[in-house]
């Protein structure tokens, strides 16, 4: 297993790349540590499988270079950069037995045969797919392709990462649970370097301990889970993780105190900086208390989806979302205040640090 | 579940069970009809029981006509799959070059079965034919006319010209649908260019293969048209195939029943052999 650092690595499918438009990656800077979980987070075409294939050896980058374990590998071949890679859609070689299949990757590579059965074997017990090693795995079903195509890449002891391109889009959700949590104690115990790809934060902050959002080709924030939820360095973290994200509303700030319409809204601090350019106040549904006092509200809709309710209402013109308990009342007058803990600043969209 | 019976719904058949009985079945029934009976013209008919089957399956005539059929069909297989899985391997995949490959691989599809024939005739002549002239100039003694294995080489380098195509184009189709992350899997996976073919490649192709060999086996073993346009059978009965020599029978010698007769074993092989290829393929592939 290895360390794999990203420098300044920018990628463009197309030939001639003029503005930062034409990059599918902008600028990636970035250390991917031994023995670490990640999950690159991001909607479809933000790059981040765009990123993976860079480290895998699939795709070249158009700049920047790639090292693993201070080496650098950035020109040379897949093959000679021992990495696996599990993909959305399970590659199986149909033909095969299961047993087959794992062995293939070895047996490519020249090892010697009773090496390739004690590995396999090894293999079948760690992905619990010893039942059906003589099977042809034309026969199976998507989870358990899923663990083949998976079990081909555990199955070298010189992996430097395993990587994951949304393994888990065609897996039945209970299957999904299953699955996830074997990844994971799979990397307990053995302790591979993991790139996890998905779209799906539920699934990135289950697997991870860094979660790596990715918006446009860039890299907006890698933190737990926690610091993602809670101190969203953009706005796009802020509305992508959570359900339903993070309520945005562009407000004046003056020392202390932010003005939204007629509104004034306590800051727990004056921002560090003099900040400049479009201010933005960032609010988590779950930090919103809907009560009898503070600021009125017309509220709109009640989702009751079950744990809680999710009430949609209108804020000085602008939608707002509240998470009420599920036995709490809506009051008749409504009104929100907003509690301090849950407050972020926003300048042109970046997050800005507010002083006690 | 409670079914509904309504024997009404037959009458929707009917209108595709009249087109096949026109199209199928009662030409098929006069070709029995012939088969059973003998003929000396003027809609006069005689019984003559199983007769022309007994003369045709003891006549050395209709056993090699078989046997150059059964022999030219092997050649053709033999080089019209391999050769066009290679054709279609080497394909582009994307690009410019995609269509206009698919496009000259199509012309030969496209070329009525008649002209096909002339244009090898007039190709393969040696006084004014592109080919026979250049042979005879660079010191072969190519002849078709006259030669019967110059006959036999240019009927199957005709046929492979002609025919390969379709190979290719089933065979593409199959490549094409192969999703890019398998080649991604065997990079990793470390495969060879031949693992790729054996184990990605060529199985994603079977059923498609099977297609092509069954429709290449049944149209060579069937030919007729070409041949007979370049060398009419000949030299002497060299490249007499099955269906040359039927026509022989039934226009040529007007040896209706016999004809007849050997119409049906004719098609009963068809139908048998391919039976036995499309058995032991799906078989084959069932079993994989």
């Amino acid at each position: 297993m290895a360390r794999i650092d990203c420098n300044h690595i920018r990628h463009a499918y197309g030939p001639h790349p003029k503005s930062d438009k034409d990059y599918a990656l902008k600028e990636v800077h970035h250390a991917f540590e031994d023995g670490g979980a990640y999950a690159l987070l991001g909607p479809s075409g933000c790059g981040k499988t765009t990123l993976l294939n860079i480290i895998s050896g699939l795709l070249y980058p158009s700049h920047g270079e790639l090292l693993f374990d201070g080496k650098e590998v950035t020109n040379l071949s897949t093959q000679e950069r021992n990495i696996a890679q599990v993909f959305q859609f399970p590659v199986i070689y149909d033909t095969m037995t299961v047993y087959d299949n794992l062995a293939f990757p070895l047996r490519n590579r020249g090892v010697p045969e009773p090496d390739v059965d004690r590995k396999v074997r090894e293999t079948l017990e760690m992905t619990g797919l010893a039942d059906m090693a003589k099977r042809k795995a034309r026969g199976l079903t998507a989870d358990q392709k899923q663990k083949i195509s998976l079990g081909r890449g555990l199955v070298r002891s010189d992996v430097n990462a395993i990587l994951f391109d949304e393994p888990l889009t065609v897996i039945d959700p209970h299957m999904k649970w299953v699955l996830r949590s074997q990844l994971k104690q799979l990397h307990r115990r053995f302790g591979f370097t993991m790139v996890y790809v998905t779209h799906d934060q539920t699934e990135a902050l289950t697997f991870a301990e860094n979660v790596v959002v990715m918006y446009e080709g860039e890299i907006v924030q890698i933190g737990s889970p926690a610091e993602l939820f809670e101190r969203p360095k953009h706005t796009f973290v802020g509305y992508f993780i959570g359900s339903p994200g993070m309520n945005v509303m562009p407000v004046a700030v003056e020392g202390r105190s932010a003005r939204l319409g007629s509104q004034t809204i306590e800051l727990p601090g004056a921002p560090k900086a003099g900040i400049t350019g479009a201010i933005e106040l960032g609010i988590r549904p779950e930090y919103v208390r809907l009560g009898a006092s503070g600021m009125p509200v017309s509220i709109r809709k009640v989702e009751d989806i079950g744990r809680h309710k999710v009430v949609r209402a209108s804020f000085e013109g602008r939608d707002i979302a509240a998470i009420v308990g599920e036995d709490e009342d809506i009051p008749a007058d409504p009104k929100i205040a907003f509690d301090p803990a849950g407050i972020n600043l926003y300048s042109d969209s970046w997050r800005v640090e507010m002083g006690g | 579940m409670e079914r509904t019976w309504n024997n009404k719904a037959w009458f929707m058949v009917l209108p595709v069970l009249l087109l096949v009985a026109f199209s199928a079945i009662i030409p098929l029934m006069t070709v029995v009809n012939y088969s059973v009976q003998d003929t000396f013209g003027n809609n006069v008919f005689f019984w003559a029981g199983a007769e022309w089957f007994e003369e045709i399956l003891h006549s050395d005539r209709f056993w090699e006509a078989m046997g150059r059929n059964l022999v030219f069909s092997a050649i053709i297989l033999t080089i019209e799959i391999p050769l066009g899985i290679f054709i279609a391997l080497n394909m582009p995949k994307k690009g410019w070059g995609v269509p206009v490959c698919l496009v000259l691989m199509a012309l030969p599809l496209l070329i009525p079965w008649n002209v096909v024939g002339t244009i090898w005739q007039v190709f393969g002549r040696v006084d004014i034919g592109l080919l026979g002239y250049t042979l005879r100039a660079l010191g072969f003694n190519y002849n078709y006319v006259n030669d019967p294995f110059d006959a036999w080489i240019t009927v199957i380098v005709m046929d492979v010209w002609h025919w390969t195509s379709l190979v290719v184009l089933l065979c593409y189709a199959g490549l094409v649908s192969i999703p890019d992350a398998y080649y991604q899997a065997a990079k990793i996976d470390g495969a060879s260019r031949w693992a790729i073919f054996r184990y990605i490649q060529l199985p994603k192709m079977n059923r498609v293969l099977l297609i092509a060999v069954l429709l290449r086996f049944m149209d060579s073993f069937m030919i007729y048209t070409e041949p007979f346009v370049v060398t009419g059978g000949g030299p002497g009965n060299t490249t007499t195939f099955l269906s040359i020599d039927l026509v022989k029978l039934a226009i040529g010698e007007f040896n209706l029943g016999e004809a007849a007769a050997m119409s049906i074993v004719y098609f009963l092989i068809i139908m048998l052999l391919s039976w036995v290829f499309y058995t032991v393929m799906t078989a084959y592939d069932a079993e994989r």
